[in-house]
């Protein structure tokens, strides 16, 4: 029987606020453990939350990006459960009165565009974190407790491990884009846990479902869920059943375990946050939040695919990150051809930024620079191929073109004389193939322009010297 | 009279015609309580040493011509208010070593007042009680017969006022917690409306229902004291941003024509004969003042003690949480996270408080949620919607504050169900977050006061204590003292 996968992803993400969802305590990572800390994020007895206005407007501004509708009267909810990194005994996070509620995104797969539901966008705080270094003793360092997090449900619409992962990534820009998340997984600002089933093709009804919790890395998000099916065909075609659980995935061993069953499951008692008001939404308010969106990566690509003329690829490839797409648009406006700037962004700049690991924010070049050298080209003052060295030079430097073709003297050679006299001495110097090539092997054209470039230092007007070699060839 | 006997306001008199030092002051109310102390057992951390310190401040600061309208006044405060680097225990074995690291915003404008911290009133622990009985460290007596309960939750501050241990306190209040224990050691306790004061710093007993309130020897210094605690706190979002009057301004302006509604639910069976008749008479008194009793309908009352045993001991449940061992309060070792969790709760809480708690797990479970906390919920609306209607017709309600005077100790401590039922009349107003005074209005044969109740409309403190005030002006009894 073929099976299909039923999956809907809880993502928890961390808030860029400066402090505190609760407290003014900074929320800057990687302090000395309990240095960013207050009597409120500690829970001393008698303390009260405050919200942090700026989280309402991030989650507000999420749920506008993601097609939700925004709640007109939402609360907060206590969730309670022991713990010790948990210093009240319960998590204030929000319940049946969630701020966003009925949002999709869409993703592309196969060249189809798919809707994924957002069942709902929530605000809570983080918990701490248990440190273990052996001793008998545990620590707890609360700098984390307070930090504000997003959790964003989806609905049970993704059906392969592959569109999880593209949903990631839409999240992930559109968090980005939103500048209200650095969506980094590996260090936790950005968490996935998925709810599984399989179902027999074409069968309406979901299956029991398990939780992966753990998720904790973008190359882990197929990984697990791939290895999560495989479980569940291979439990029921082997006659059992699944069961309804909470499974960690381990990603050293690559594969997900048993956490906790159903019936150990947590009854967390939600029940509305009483330190807390009610948010009422305010419709002017939210007209200024909604105004002040930045334009969305899916609205950017239709964008550069319709003003600018670029392919769907190379629009796709650009606007997966803001800044990228911001410098591309700024290379345009200093007047450079747009597929031009495109093919040079997605082919040497990237590879060199890539190759040191390095945001465009540090690149060294100026888009305004990339403009002028693209001019340079279209001027014919130098070739496609000088262009290259003139890049690499303004990479390592960040030196204007203009300055590094002149001080090199990299500025291509029109001057028909100049070329002539340097393939009339190769051509006197290669007897051998110019017989050959008079013979009809017409391939050896390329061995005469090689020539004759690396006797000009590579600055030969590449057109004219096309021209003139055929001419003298032939002739 | 000692100094000790006198109120706020005759006390700032004296002071500011130089006749008497915030040192004079507070060495008359500490020569009291080494005296009483010991009978009344009304405190459970004595801030002596700070308190010189602070009366002496008082009087540098007043020598320098900037007297404050508190410079040099000694307050108790209830030991469930953090008071920063002081001991504050919530009568709890639990949080028997806990020095709050900050201090709580009522404090906070005590201090800024000029007020001299006498000590931490007794309390039931996590004012979860009617008696005081439940303190984990000791039970306070009743003034006016040491037999007898002073009332609680805040009976440490209510014998301590009675007592002359203190020229006034501070209490908290989520079902009766101030009123019922002023009523039975014959002072004034007021609850604010719920947001009227700030609630930062006070250790959360139920969130949607506690409120801090003053204590005194009369509606005056009540009124003085609401001016200083009152008003929004940005750190705490439940407090309203609504502005606060002079509240002594209110104070000795007439109450012709007022409209006092008496409850017709409120005057049951079984309520002490005694009870019933000074608070008739008291009616009668208000009449012959020129206001105008109507009778009025609160109709929903009946549901009143259940639905706030629900809904209070959920929000507790939640809020005692934190209380794990982890982070400070006693600490019990274990083999392991949850022997550790275990034995600390298990030995830190009393009875009462373990039984609130199990109440409210109980009643947030998943398939009982429904049928108690959110039913209790809806009845609270009716509740509420109650009181907006009889304020359509009455500016005041006025009943009794208590079914019955002081109980003897031990009388009720084994009957949970009869020890809630001492909140009866008091309950309704934290449920619908309406403000309530209790101000004496008689003695019963063997010499117990007696109080009267009166509830006002949302954020109408003022109309609260003009009558209130008028009403004791016009009798003797706040004048009595208790024979200790």
């Amino acid at each position: 029987m073929k099976y299909e996968a039923v999956i809907g992803l809880e993502v928890h993400a961390q808030m860029l606020t400066d402090t505190k969802i609760f407290c003014g305590c900074s929320t800057k990572f990687g302090s000395e453990p309990n240095t960013q800390t207050c009597q409120v994020c500690t829970g001393m007895p008698g303390v009260l939350p405050v919200l942090n206005r700026k989280v309402l407007e991030f989650a507000v501004r999420t749920g506008l990006a993601m097609n939700c509708s925004i709640s007109p009267y939402s609360r907060f909810a206590r969730k309670n459960y022991f713990y010790p990194d948990l210093p009240k005994g319960y998590q204030i996070s929000q319940y049946e009165l969630p701020i966003c509620e009925h949002g999709f995104v869409e993703i592309v797969v196969e060249d189809e565009v798919r809707k994924v539901g957002i069942t709902r966008i929530h605000m809570e705080e983080d918990a701490g974190k248990n440190i273990h270094e052996g001793g008998g003793y545990s620590f707890v360092d609360l700098n984390r407790a307070g930090v504000p997090l997003m959790e964003i449900v989806s609905e049970p619409d993704i059906r392969s491990p592959g569109e999880a992962s593209e949903y990631m990534k839409k999240l992930r820009a559109i968090l980005r884009y939103l500048g209200v998340c650095d969506g980094n997984m590996e260090q936790g600002s950005l968490r996935c846990d998925a709810n599984v089933s399989i179902r027999p093709v074409g069968r309406e009804e979901y299956g029991t479902r398990a939780e992966v919790k753990n998720i904790n890395s973008f190359r882990f998000v197929e990984k697990a869920l791939e290895y999560e099916i495989k479980r569940q065909v291979r439990v029921v075609e082997g006659g059992g059943r699944v069961l309804q659980e909470t499974r960690l995935w381990d990603a050293a061993r690559g594969v997900t375990g048993s956490m906790r069953s159903k019936e150990e499951a947590h009854d967390y008692r939600y029940f509305p946050e009483p330190d807390l008001v009610p948010i009422v939404g305010e419709d002017r308010w939210l007209d200024e939040i909604r105004a002040y969106l930045p334009e969305l990566p899916d609205e950017k690509r239709e964008r550069f695919v319709g003003d600018f003329g670029l392919p769907e690829y190379d629009a796709d490839l650009l606007t997966s990150e803001r800044p990228v797409a911001e410098w591309f648009e700024e290379v345009v406006a200093a007047g450079a051809q747009p597929k031009a700037a495109s093919n040079w962004m997605m082919g040497d700049l990237m590879r060199l930024l890539n190759e040191e690991n390095r945001p465009i924010e540090e690149c060294a070049i100026s888009p305004g620079q990339l403009a002028s050298m693209i001019r340079l080209i279209d001027a014919g003052t130098i070739s496609g191929k000088i262009a290259k060295t003139v890049f690499a030079e303004m990479y390592r430097t960040g030196g204007d073109p203009e300055t590094i073709v002149r001080e090199k003297g990299l500025v291509q050679i029109s001057d028909e004389s100049e070329i002539e006299k340097a393939v009339d001495a190769v051509i006197a110097g290669n007897p051998n193939e110019v017989g050959r090539y008079k013979g009809g092997e017409e391939k050896l054209l390329g061995f005469f322009v090689g020539q004759v470039m690396k006797k000009m230092k590579g600055k030969a007007n590449p057109r004219m010297l096309n021209e003139l070699l055929r001419k003298k060839l032939s002739g | 009279m000692e100094l000790s006997g006198l109120g706020i306001h005759d006390l700032v008199r004296m002071r500011d015609k130089g006749e008497v030092s915030s040192r004079e002051i507070l060495d008359s109310v500490y020569k009291r309580i080494e005296e009483v102390e010991s009978k009344v057992a009304a405190y459970v951390t004595l801030t002596r040493d700070e308190a010189f310190r602070m009366a002496d401040r008082a009087d540098r600061e007043i020598a320098a011509g900037h007297g404050k309208p508190l410079s040099g006044i000694p307050i108790a405060v209830k030991d469930n208010m953090c008071t920063k680097g002081i001991l504050t225990t919530c009568a709890s074995k639990i949080l028997h070593n806990f020095v709050p690291p900050y201090e709580s915003t009522v404090t906070s404008r005590l201090i800024e007042s000029g007020y001299v911290l006498t000590g931490k009133a007794n309390l039931d622990e996590f004012a979860m009680g009617s008696s005081t009985e439940n303190s984990g460290f000791r039970t306070t007596r009743n003034p006016w017969d040491t037999r007898r309960i002073p009332g609680g939750s805040s009976g440490g501050s209510a014998a301590a006022v009675a007592a002359d241990e203190c020229i006034a306190a501070l209490g908290s209040d989520t079902g009766g917690s101030i009123r019922q224990p002023a009523s039975l050691c014959g002072v004034v306790g007021m609850k604010p409306t719920y947001g009227r004061v700030s609630r930062y710093g006070l250790v959360a007993f139920a969130s949607s229902l506690d409120q801090i309130g003053p204590i005194a020897k009369n509606v005056k210094d009540c009124a003085l004291l609401l001016n200083v605690i009152a008003g929004r706190d940005p750190f705490d979002s439940t407090s309203a941003p609504v502005d606060v009057p002079d509240f002594t301004a209110a104070i000795g302006k007439e109450i012709q024509g007022l409209r006092v509604g008496v409850p017709k639910e409120y005057f049951i069976e079984g309520m002490d004969p005694e009870v019933e008749e000074a608070v008739r008479a008291a009616i009668r008194k208000f009449e012959s003042l020129g206001a105008v009793p109507i009778e009025v309908s609160l109709p929903h009352t009946d549901y009143a003690v259940a639905t706030y045993y629900v809904l209070a001991t959920s929000e507790a449940s939640s809020n005692l949480a934190r209380y794990d061992g982890v982070k400070y309060g006693r600490r019990a070792e274990g083999r392991d996270l949850m022997e550790m969790y275990m034995k600390s709760r298990a030995e830190g809480f009393g009875a009462e408080v373990k039984r609130r708690i199990m109440l409210g797990t109980y009643t947030l479970s998943s398939g009982y949620y429904d049928a108690y906390y959110k039913k209790a919920q809806q009845v609270r609306t009716l509740i509420k919607n109650d009181f907006d209607e009889v304020f359509r017709d009455a500016d005041v309600v006025l009943t009794p504050t208590s079914p019955t005077p002081a109980f003897k100790l031990g009388e009720r401590s084994e009957d949970p169900l009869r020890m809630y039922l001492a909140d009866i009349f008091t309950i309704s107003a934290n449920l619908a977050g309406v403000p309530g005074i209790s101000v004496p209005c008689g003695f019963t044969a063997d010499n117990l006061p007696i109080g009267l109740q009166l509830i006002g409309k949302h954020f109408d403190e003022a109309t609260l204590l003009k009558a209130a005030h008028a009403y004791e002006q016009a009798t003797e009894w706040h004048k009595r003292k208790p024979a200790l």
